[in-house]
């Protein structure tokens, strides 16, 4: 009798033990998971940083140009491509191609804009330290825009004269066109790069500075294309509000259990952390390579092609102080673990955005998932993934989750269309 | 109760009885374990990770301590750090060459950034520039100090939320 009260009343302890444990560990797990969550909340996205390499940034005139430039086809070798042929508005800034498609085909995935200027980084590799930098490098390259600077600056000074000279100051007298001929730049095209070399170095300075401010208002334009709050950030709010209606209206169970696992078991907060969903850092996923093209070695060149820019904070052209480019003073530059490493995408919009990675390797978020579950060698460099052991359930669970992590743009529309003219105060296309 | 009261009566389900309780409070103990298990796996930092700001080198030559200039220190954002560096009997050293490097245990991957000690603030301070962490988790910041000679290096680790 005594023996078997005492056998109950221990069960019953260690019954109670366990409950209790249970019970506390849940808890700790929601406070965890409440604060992670709080992370990647849209509400806690900070004012977005000064660009002190670029004076007119935050001017709302340069952001009037930038607009107009952004969808000028005139800014290009034959009149066929402006930034926003492949940054297209209607697809959140990208085409939905596995290579960007400009005069001929680019090597790699047009990247989305939204929220673009948090970034201190830009391209797939991080070659460009600025937003103006980056929006310069298509503009010459062969495949992109294939136009040159020289041919750009005839553009700006025929039509965008008065716009151009409020924000930047007198344009100098291209009429010249034994000094100043139609098109010129050191760009891959023999022809147009030997016409740049005959120029004297005083009139290269002088284009080189008006292509510099295209660029800059370009920029300021894109530092308006904010992401706007999605059903997880409604579901977040709901969370720290103790809501539990509006929680369970934001997220079905399937997309919490998603959310909780992509917090969680499967680590992607790791690197899509903060409000952006992305720590606009570089990786080696071990994502394959692409057949027949050449091995793209990601940031290790992108280290390289920065740190060489004649665009890049440290050079003439950018208007910070060299205290202020720290990201460039202190970059990591001499580490085998650059190979083959790519920027961290925000997930924002996400589901919007097929197909996948740096080139469009993966059709879909599924074929992503698998991919981050298996966590195959990387083709160089070496993976930080590991497997993941995830159920088919827990990856569908997953995709449910980033497919509601899609939103409109918290942008005016006005910016999310071309300009009714081409330029502010000029002729309409083809006139 | 009363069931248990019933099942003393007879001898024979008296013992089979205890067997089951035994097994239940086995299987019960063995799931505790694993519960413990899963726990420490889940938060398979050291528990016993010291936090320390000030700590004395490895060969105990100094005693360095950081300051961050942003706290809490925020993922994602370049910043400095004040670091002090006494020599055994608090006396400053102004004179040191200071390496600065981190790492993530778990994680195979170390800072985003080169980060370096720039500048010479007095004191024994020394700014440290460049500093960044690009994911939250456990991370540990090494710097190797060269002074008078002599060389120690010391390692903190930090938590980042």
């Amino acid at each position: 009798m005594r023996t078997k009260r005492l056998w109950l009343a221990a069960v019953a302890l260690v019954v109670l033990v366990a409950l209790g444990a249970l019970a506390w560990q849940r808890h700790q797990q929601r406070e965890r998971e409440l604060e992670l969550l709080r992370g990647l909340w849209i509400g806690n996205l900070p004012a977005l940083p000064s660009d002190p390499t670029n004076r007119v940034a935050d001017d709302e005139r340069a952001v009037a140009l930038g607009q107009h430039l952004f969808f000028d086809t005139r800014l290009s070798v034959d009149g066929s491509v402006a930034c926003a042929t492949c940054h297209v508005p209607a697809q959140g800034f990208q085409d939905g191609l596995p290579l960007g498609q400009g005069v001929g085909t680019t090597a790699r995935r047009t990247m989305p804009l939204a929220g673009v200027a948090y970034s201190p980084w830009f391209f797939w590799d991080g070659s460009k330290d600025s937003l103006w930098a980056q929006a310069l490098g298509p503009l010459e390259s062969v495949v992109e825009h294939g136009g040159t600077r020289m041919q750009y600056a005839h553009i700006i000074a025929q039509n965008y004269r008065a716009e151009y000279e409020a924000l930047f100051g007198l344009l100098p007298d291209l009429s010249d066109a034994t000094r100043f001929p139609p098109s010129a730049g050191p760009v891959d095209d023999a022809q147009a790069r030997a016409a740049w070399e005959a120029m004297r170095p005083e009139d290269r300075e002088a284009v080189t500075q008006i292509f510099v401010n295209i660029g800059k208002a370009i920029a300021a334009y894109e530092r308006k294309l904010q992401p706007g709050a999605s059903r997880f950030d409604t579901y977040v709010e709901a969370l720290m509000n103790g809501d539990r209606a509006g929680m369970r209206a934001a997220l079905t169970p399937t997309e919490q259990a998603g959310m909780r696992l992509f917090v969680g078991k499967a680590e992607c907060i790791n690197c899509h952390n903060g409000p952006l969903l992305t720590n606009n850092d570089f990786h080696n996923t071990g994502v394959p390579e692409v057949p027949g093209a050449s091995l793209d070695m990601g940031r290790a060149q992108g280290v390289r092609l920065v740190l060489e820019d004649a665009f890049n904070c440290l050079s003439d052209f950018s208007d910070a102080e060299p205290e202020e480019c720290g990201e460039l003073r202190f970059i990591k530059a001499d580490d085998h673990t650059l190979e083959r490493q790519f920027k961290v995408p925000s997930l924002r919009n996400v589901a919007e955005r097929a197909p996948y990675m740096h080139a469009g390797q993966f059709a879909s978020l599924a074929e992503v998932l698998q991919h981050y579950n298996r966590a195959p060698d990387a083709p160089h460099g070496h993976s930080e993934l590991r497997p993941l052991n995830l159920s088919q359930r827990e990856l569908a669970e997953l995709e449910a989750f980033l497919r509601s992590l899609s939103a409109p743009l918290n942008t005016p529309p006005e910016l999310l269309e071309a300009p009714a003219l081409p330029c502010l105060d000029c002729r309409p296309i083809g006139e | 109760m009363r069931s248990v009261m019933t099942a003393q009566t007879a001898p024979a389900p008296r013992s089979l009885f205890r067997w089951i309780v035994m097994g239940v409070v086995g299987m019960l103990l063995v799931l505790l374990v694993a519960f413990a298990a899963m726990l420490y796996r889940m938060n398979y930092v050291p528990a016993d990770l010291d936090l320390s700001t000030t700590l004395p080198t490895a060969q105990g030559l100094f005693h360095v301590h950081y300051t961050p200039n942003q706290e809490p220190i925020a993922i994602n954002k370049l910043h400095s750090w004040t670091i002090r560096v006494t020599d055994a009997n608090g006396e400053p050293i102004a004179d040191a060459v200071i390496g600065v490097d981190g790492d993530m245990p778990q994680h195979g991957h170390g800072l985003p950034t080169r980060p370096q000690v720039t500048r010479y603030l007095g004191n024994g301070e020394y700014l440290v520039e460049g500093m960044k962490f690009q994911m939250g988790g456990w991370w540990v910041v090494d710097f190797t100090i060269d002074a008078a000679g002599q060389h120690d290096t010391v390692r903190f680790n930090m938590l980042l939320k």
